[in-house]
């Protein structure tokens, strides 16, 4: 399956893009997914524990699969306001 | 729960944002109190010095994590009205990026309401700031991560 990946602050400037595909036999852990994608970009390593996934709109923890179809963000922790 | 939507408004917005239309907007003769708490750009974060701050936002995300607050803080305190907006883009010292405007009967719930609001809001809305420094370097706001500044230190506005 293909997981169609955004990447936000500095994790996207880090990677170069603002947004990446990653190929998984099936559907991947966040954990696992994490590691594609720092495998992909090593530049991403620097805040690799600090890196926060969302499907659909909502946070998801490393135990977590990813669903088929979904929209997966990939981000360091938040500073609005 | 949820909120009709005429007593919920959230938004992400790139232009300034009119404080005057949002006390507007959560006043209400139902209420005996409006709280309206403003976050803006700070100048100095300890001795370094900001001449602006670039706000980034995830926006599908942003606008479902802010309006699932407002139904958290719903829950919480017998709101009248609430609203949440924040901008996005470059900011100039002392705008506001954040406006945060909340109506109860009366005005301690108002209070902790907005705390609510706004403390939320910067823990899991998908928005980050990135400061630039006088000295025209640029740097990320991400507390807790590598940042070059410890998350106690982190800039906030």
């Amino acid at each position: 399956m293909s997981v169609s990946v955004l990447l936000f602050a500095r994790a996207s400037d880090l990677a170069g893009t603002s947004s990446t595909e990653l190929e998984f036999d099936e559907n991947p852990t966040v954990a696992e997914f994490k590691l594609a994608l720092t495998q992909q970009f090593p530049q991403l390593e620097v805040l690799s524990k600090q890196l926060l996934v969302a499907v659909n709109n909502n946070y998801v923890q490393d135990g977590d699969a990813i669903p088929d179809n979904a929209e997966v963000a990939c981000f360091p922790p938040v500073s609005g306001g | 729960m949820s909120f009709n939507e005429s007593d919920c408004w959230i938004e992400l917005v790139d232009q300034p944002i009119d404080v005057s239309v949002v006390q507007e907007f959560v006043t209400t003769r139902s209420a005996g109190a409006v709280v309206l708490f403003l976050g803006t750009v700070r100048e100095m974060t300890g001795e370094r010095q900001t001449v602006a701050l670039d706000y980034q936002a995830y926006p599908e995300m942003a606008v479902a994590k802010m309006q699932e607050i407002a139904s958290e803080a719903k829950e919480k305190w017998p709101i009248q009205k609430v609203a949440l907006i924040h901008r996005t883009g470059r900011l100039e010292l002392a705008e506001a990026s954040v406006v945060v405007g909340v109506s109860t009967p009366h005005r301690g719930d108002s209070f902790a309401a907005g705390q609510f609001l706004i403390d939320e809001l910067k823990v899991r809305v998908p928005v980050w700031k990135r400061e630039n420094w006088v000295d025209g370097t640029t740097e990320w706001v991400h507390p807790g991560a590598d940042s070059g500044l410890p998350a106690s230190e982190s800039p906030e506005s």
